[in-house]
């Protein structure tokens, strides 16, 4: 039996080929093209349409709309409040990186260095990680009541005189940035611990036998230099989260008093949402942006290098 | 000798529980304080002296207000169901277009990848005018719809879930390619199945995240009875029952309990889970 | 039924190309074996005749029908793969079970949950379950039915891969390289299975290895594959002997063929064998086409370097007079001159010389000519 019936021209054979490649073709645009579809209409599209709208006048509800250029972002970098929620972000970011940066560490180190009631501790540090902020920001608010909280009978039985925490203009940020370290250091601690777990024992051992092996020298020679990589994710991660603040300013403060605790994700969805102004609103949004993307790049060329390291 | 070096440890570990209590008891204290208050009757809230524990229990009525005067299980509902929804939609769109970047050739993979990069960076905040002034066009503002469609595309669920699909070998696609099956049931019975764990944890990721988020909800709706569980407790807080700290604080008890009981019972699932996918 | 027939298949990745015009008929019920050095595209080669990857141009023929346009799993062919490829998440029955359950249940009865349900299906699982008990005594892994993979030794889960392709009744089976990842030991034993399978089951076997050892044991024809490109093909006992290109002769063989070029061999002082071609630029011969002389007698002269005994063999690493080269010689146990250091004559067997060109291709002609004169 010879193959008579394939010796039919060679093109028809590349043709028939061409099919069954192209099949894989259509069934991997097939796969994709929800994934593709949506990812245009749902975020391309929108980061394409803020930055229009950021050089129109247009509001929510009217039908007419004209070009005005950028006069928004002349508007809102004349708007001292948008100046005061940036400087007030940037003091919330500078707050509670290093408190939940340093606590996430030292209690990362402090459950690792012995296995006693490490589950209680992981468990009890990560809880408000996973409870709804929106709730927890009440909680904390009665916590912080001038009379009945906690925080202020706690400081009069110590004979402390406490404040109106979150109306007080000088204490409201503080307060805001208390509660965003409260959230975020268990989960400073998780990746830190998952960091801790890949120090190899053999550095350890290596130390020893170099010498150091107390407690404090094995910290300083082993586990911090080899936390360098995490503890760069952790900041960065943490950075990231501190500038989405927006459910406990939304549910404690609004931004008062007199914007002492207004931040940048707070004025977009006041200005947006509240006043409909969505010129301006993107305007602000197409900043917020901005800033985010320089954050997350900064973040991904320090993760490539981490991935050269390793 | 022997005994001072024991005796450091000792104090090391007296140190050791001493910190990790402290910051622990400032982990806890809210909730403590939180359950705490919806056990107690106004008066006592208001006392000079503080309990822990209520002199008069007042938890059955302040429960029972904080049920009855908000739709607090609607609350949840609204919560099980946008946040299903949103995941069965994310699962439904990533894993196809995973798979395909991961496995297939096709012209265009690198290009739809680096898109799917790019889109990794951007804030879901920062979409918030468009997808608002979208949902108004199409007049699904305050319906569920509005707090499910904006989240369908995940292109961190994507990103996510190609890299364990490359982790799969080749092989074991080859092998199912000759064994018959077509490229959706290898999805479906080849790579899913052994995922799955990679699967939870972006579950837990995505569950996570909408169950708490409120900024998104405070936009698309006002309704109470499509309210998930972040927005419902403001508005009950809003409300007039809700001007009394028993009920309130027994309203957010309610609305924080389900995942931390979830987090409770699977706690290494949901710690290696959102650990896991925030390093990759 | 099955003969394949592959003509002037060409594939590349993007600009480089992995195979380059190879065409080769194998013969039904055969077992052929593709061996060469790690990615000459062997198992590209493979994949292609699987149907897994489609090839740039050139054509696919089984069983006289070009597949071109067929899909892997109408090829009727099975593959074996080196990480052997099970499904970590099925038991070692589903593994069997899942080709057979792919081609005789229909899309709704293969339907999670409802196609359970459905007429029909509940005859077709017993005729699986029958012919996978049959298989795997075959195999001798009927007691790990109920294990997954993770839960298997190497040389088990290389028989429950063997069993997969098996169970389908394949025209063709392709191998790549299935045994590289067990022990030496079993291994051995391994190969001795898989002849024994293709003896039982009589159709076209492809295997795909770079051990020459297992290439030449259980071959019926060996394809040397080098760049892209087949080199030879023939069977094992004429590739060792009658080499046609300087490559396949080094390849072939252990320890190597000895390869001298002709001007060493002059500039040595030694004279030329008789029938050397005139464009004859390399001089080959085997390690057992060499005899041991006194010093000075043998056609080229040398020092011992170093002496491996194996036992049923010592082999003499012998520097050359000028100190440049070695050649290897295999003597036999009992023979006496055998200790480093000591200068020895090399005696070669003009019948086993064999000649290659400047380009690596063996000359044989004048050669024959000058033998019969
Ligand atoms: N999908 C691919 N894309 C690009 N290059 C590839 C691809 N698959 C294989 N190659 C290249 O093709 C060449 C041949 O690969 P192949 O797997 O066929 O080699 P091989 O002969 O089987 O080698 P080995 O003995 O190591 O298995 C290699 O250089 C490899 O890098
Ligand atoms: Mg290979």
């Amino acid at each position: 039996m010879t193959a008579l019936d394939c010796n039919r021209p060679r093109e028809a054979a590349a043709k028939a080929r061409l099919a069954t490649r192209s099949g894989e073709h259509g069934l991997a645009w097939l796969a994709v093209s929800p994934a593709l579809l949506l990812l245009v209409g749902l975020l391309f599209g929108p980061v394409a349409a803020v930055v229009l709208f950021s050089l129109t006048d247009w509001q929510l509800g009217s039908f007419t709309f004209h070009f005005i250029g950028i006069a928004n972002f002349r508007a809102l970098f004349a708007d001292p409040t948008f100046w005061k929620a940036l400087t007030n972000t940037l003091v919330y970011v500078a707050i509670v990186v290093p408190g939940t940066v340093l606590l996430g560490l030292v209690v990362a180190l402090l459950i690792e260095t012995s296995p006693g009631l490490r589950g209680f501790y992981r468990a009890a540090h990560f809880l408000p990680v996973m409870s709804t902020m929106s709730a927890m920001a009440i909680v904390w608010g009665t916590m912080l009541h001038p009379t009945i909280g906690l925080v202020n009978r706690a400081l009069g039985v110590m004979g402390i005189s406490g404040v109106n925490w979150l109306r007080d203009e000088r204490t409201a940020l503080l307060a805001l940035a208390l509660i965003g370290i409260w959230q975020g250091f268990g989960f400073a601690m998780v990746l830190f611990v998952s960091g801790l777990k890949a120090v190899p024992q053999q550095l350890y051992d290596a130390a020893a036998v170099d010498g150091a092996d107390g407690v404090l020298d094995r910290l300083r020679f082993v586990t911090l230099p080899m936390l360098g990589p995490v503890t760069m994710f952790v900041v960065i991660l943490t950075a990231k989260r501190s500038f989405e603040v927006f459910d406990s300013v939304r549910v404690l403060t609004q931004g008062g008093p007199n914007y002492a605790s207004e931040v940048l994700l707070h004025r977009l969805y006041t200005e947006s949402f509240d006043f409909l102004h969505m010129g301006y609103g993107a305007a602000l949004t197409v900043v917020y942006l901005a800033v985010i993307v320089l954050l997350t790049l900064t973040q991904a060329r320090l993760l490539e290098r981490r991935v050269h390291y390793s | 000798m022997i005994s001072r070096f024991s005796d450091r440890r000792f104090a090391g570990r007296v140190a050791r529980h001493a910190i990790l209590l402290l910051t622990a008891a400032f982990a806890l204290l809210p909730f403590v304080w939180m359950v705490s208050l919806s056990l107690k009757p106004p008066q006592e809230i208001f006392q000079a002296d503080f309990r822990l524990w209520p002199t008069a229990f007042h938890g059955g009525e302040n429960y029972r207000i904080a049920l009855t005067a908000a739709p607090m299980f609607s609350f949840l509902l609204n919560g099980v169901l946008v946040c299903a929804a949103i995941f069965a939609l994310q699962l439904l769109v990533c894993i196809p277009c995973a798979y395909a970047l991961a496995k297939l050739r096709f012209r265009g993979r690198d290009t739809l990848f680096s898109a799917v990069l790019v889109g990794l960076l951007l804030p879901p905040q920062a979409l918030a005018i468009p997808h608002f002034v979208m949902l108004n066009v199409f007049g699904f503002l305050d319906t569920y719809a509005a707090l499910i469609l904006p989240w369908a595309i995940s292109t961190f669920g994507i990103f996510l879930l190609r890299q364990f699909f490359r982790s799969i070998p080749d092989e074991i696609i080859h092998a199912a390619r000759l064994d018959g099956l077509g490229e959706f049931e290898i999805i479906w019975r080849i790579m899913i199945p052994m995922t799955a764990p990679a699967l939870a944890a972006f579950g837990i990721f995505s569950v996570v995240a909408h169950w708490n988020d409120l900024f998104w909800p405070l936009i698309a709706v006002r309704r109470a009875e499509i309210s998930t569980p972040a927005l419902g407790i403001l508005l009950f807080r809003d409300d007039e029952a809700g001007q009394f700290l028993g009920p309130l604080m027994a309203g957010a008890v309610i609305i924080v309990a389900p995942l931390l009981l979830a987090f409770l019972i699977a706690q290494r699932r949901f710690i290696d889970g959102l650990a896991v996918t925030t390093m990759k | 039924m099955a003969e394949i027939e592959l003509r002037d298949i060409e594939k590349s990745y993007g600009e480089t190309a992995i195979v380059k015009g190879v065409s080769l008929s194998i013969r039904d019920g055969e077992f052929l074996t593709l061996v060469g050095p790690s990615g000459c595209g062997k198992s590209t080669l493979l994949r292609i005749i699987a149907g897994l990857e489609a090839q740039n141009s050139g054509e696919v023929l089984v069983a006289g029908r070009c597949v071109d346009d067929k899909r892997p799993k109408e090829r009727d062919v099975a593959m074996v793969f080196q990480s052997y490829a099970l499904y970590p998440h099925l038991s070692v029955f589903d593994n069997l079970a899942l080709p057979l359950r792919t081609r005789r249940l229909s899309f709704a009865q293969r339907l999670p949950l409802v196609g359970r349900a459905l007429p029909g299906r509940g005859d077709v699982e017993k005729a699986i379950r029958a012919e996978i008990e049959q298989a795997a005594s075959m195999l001798d892994i009927a007691h790990l039915l109920r294990r997954k993979p993770g839960q298997l030794s190497g040389g088990q889960r290389q028989r429950v891969a063997l069993g997969r392709a098996m169970v389908r009744h394949p025209a063709v089976f392709l191998m790549d390289e299935p045994l590289s990842n067990l022990d030496a030991k079993l291994r051995v034993q391994m190969r001795a299975e898989i002849i024994a399978l293709h003896r039982r089951l009589g159709v076209t076997f492809v295997y795909v290895t770079h051990d020459q050892a297992e290439a030449m044991t259980m071959s019926d024809r060996v394809a040397v594959m080098m760049d892209g490109e087949l080199l030879q093909v023939d069977r094992p006992e004429r590739l060792y002997r009658d080499p046609e290109d300087l490559r396949v002769a080094e390849m072939i063989g252990s320890p190597k063929i000895n390869v001298v070029s002709r001007a060493h061999w002059v500039s040595l002082g030694a004279s030329l064998p008789a029938g050397i071609h005139r464009n004859t630029a390399h001089l080959a011969f085997r390690p057992e086409a060499v005899g041991i002389v006194a010093s000075g007698d043998g056609r080229l002269n040398g020092v011992v370097a170093s002496v491996e005994n194996l036992g049923s063999d010592i082999f003499l690493n012998v520097t050359l007079a000028d100190g440049q080269g070695t050649v290897v010689v295999r003597t036999h146990p009992d023979a006496s001159r055998s200790e480093a250091g000591r200068s020895v004559g090399l005696q070669i067997d003009p019948a086993c010389l064999l000649q290659f060109d400047g380009a690596g291709m063996r000359q044989r002609e004048v050669e024959r000519v000058e033998a019969a004169a």
